[in-house]
């Protein structure tokens, strides 16, 4: 069976340096961070206590209405309607409008919406939601449970609620990968035009486990970073011999995705094409990388040949880098070794040193980074790599973003249970 | 009675975001009022809640209407 080729023709970015993708890139390539210390629930008993929060117009978290770049949720959904859905679904229905409006697709007629399909998932889904319906059943019994307590929670209601408001009839899919969510729903929802199940995916992830539960749970597994609670910028620093755990992030990134001969029939702006898609399993621990990188190695050694490219070929990778003491230096390793000597020609940085670890929405996030690099010839720098713990021959991009003229980017993403995604995109 | 309709038609503004003056006794919450299913389990509750009486399952379904809605209410209170 010949594969059609898949394009990106839309953006979307809910994210801690604010929304909108022209927005969020000019903070992000200026070296700007997105993390600040939690406002909006008590941290005083908890070990991690910053995060890379939204900027919302509704105040919450410090935000206010005239912020450049803010997120109004009222500008989403009314108030009503708002008070139904958990915040993921909020970001990614936003994500998704953005999406959707700079790729200037219409459907031509009901054969065209039902080719048209929506793939986004969530690592965690809806955590405040079920948090707070715990404490309401455990009160005041199960009479006083709200009808929407499940529809809010659902991770695939973000494709549901994207689906019934742009009449996308297609297929109505869902990730659950945990941080390579956003990285696999853009991977799967490509190969869903390549094999002709549909003509047009709305892709990507969504988050918001920014809360007591979420920083509890991950404070447990000792996986975030305690030791910058007072100097909440300095806390994301992969590949810093300081790094101490990933800072968790929260919003969204959607893309268009749209089968090449019929985005160049409309005219549409093609921002990239997806070239390659890798998957692999660690079978080796349920959070912990496996120690020689063998994981992520096979992920893009796989991305690579489905595209039909050398490592040479890739000219800047977008590192899953959560700046966890084991993590960004066995990444790093596994790079080294598929690039070989290609590595030394290589930029490779991690942005959740800016916004920190957006975990299901972080690998739709970072990819629409990577597309925007290769756009503008700008890798994004690596923020706090002031003293890398182990030397490399790739450039990391600390402090400051690198001008590199690009053809070919990678994007990695690899989650607990052992699970990694890598994605190509090449200029279509 | 009228108290028990103002009530009613404060929370039935609220919760289905409709105008004040379509909330009449006879308008029904699916057909007139735009309500689906959840929102009428949900219209419900928060009559249970304004009112701190309990409508049993089988008694909500025969809730059609803004006027059965009053109704209801007002005889639970009237006991």
């Amino acid at each position: 069976m010949s594969r059609r080729r898949v394009v990106v023709t839309g953006l979307g970015l809910v994210t801690p340096l604010g929304c909108g993708v022209g927005h969020v890139w000019s903070r992000l390539t200026a070296g700007h961070s997105g993390l600040a210390r939690i406002g909006h629930f008590d941290v005083s008993d908890l070990s991690s206590q910053v995060a890379g929060i939204v900027p919302r117009a509704d105040g919450r978290a410090g935000g206010s209405p005239d912020m450049a770049g803010v997120f109004d949720p009222d500008a989403v959904l009314p108030a009503r309607e708002q008070k139904r859905i958990d915040d993921f679904i909020l970001y990614g229905i936003a994500a998704a409008d953005e999406a959707l409006k700079s790729s200037g697709w219409e459907p031509a007629d009901d054969a065209a919406r039902e080719r048209a399909g929506v793939l986004i998932g969530s690592g965690i889904g809806g955590l405040e939601t079920i948090y707070e319906a715990s404490i309401t059943l455990h009160e005041r019994g199960p009479r006083k449970l709200s009808p929407f307590v499940i529809p809010a929670m659902l991770i695939n209601l973000v494709s549901g609620h994207v689906s019934i408001r742009n009449g996308l009839k297609g297929p109505n899919h869902a990730v659950v990968t945990a941080c390579s969510t956003g990285a696999h729903a853009i991977g799967d929802a490509a190969r869903l035009i390549a094999y002709g199940d549909a003509d047009m995916m709305v892709a990507g992830g969504a988050e918001s486990a920014i809360t007591r539960l979420g920083y509890a749970g991950f404070g447990a597994a000792r996986a975030l970073s305690t030791g910058f609670n007072d100097t909440p910028q300095k806390a994301s620093r992969p590949w810093d011999k300081d790094r101490d755990g990933f800072v968790m992030g929260e919003g969204a990134g959607v893309v268009v995705l749209e089968e090449y001969e019929a985005a160049k029939a409309r005219g549409a702006t093609i921002y990239a094409e997806v070239a390659g898609y890798g998957l692999s399993g660690d079978a080796y621990h349920i959070t912990a990388p496996s120690e020689d990188g063998d994981g992520g190695f096979r992920a893009m050694r796989a991305a690579l040949a489905s595209a039909g490219m050398a490592p040479g070929d890739i000219g800047y990778v977008n590192a899953h880098g959560t700046s966890t003491p084991k993590g960004d230096e066995i990444e790093l390793g596994a790079v080294e070794r598929l690039f070989g000597p290609a590595a030394s020609d290589l930029v490779m940085s991690s942005t959740k040193s800016s916004v920190g670890h957006l975990l299901g929405a972080a690998g739709a996030v970072e990819a629409i980074f990577s597309i925007l690099a290769m756009r503008d010839g700008i890798c994004p720098p690596t923020l706090n790599l002031d003293n890398p713990s182990v030397d490399s021959v790739i450039n990391l991009a600390p402090h400051k973003a690198v001008s590199k003229s690009l053809d070919a980017v990678l994007s990695n993403s690899f989650g607990f249970g052992g699970t990694n995604a890598s994605v190509v995109f090449k200029r279509a | 009675m009228s108290d028990v309709f103002e009530r009613v038609k404060k929370i039935v503004v609220e919760h289905l975001d409709v105008e004040e003056d379509k909330v009449v006794e006879k308008a029904a919450f699916i057909d007139d009022l735009g309500a689906d299913s959840l929102d009428n389990v949900e219209l419900v509750m928060a009559f249970e809640e304004e009112f701190d009486v309990e409508i049993p399952d089988d008694a909500a379904e025969t809730i059609q209407t803004v006027g059965d809605a009053v109704k209801f209410i007002s005889e639970k209170l009237g006991k």
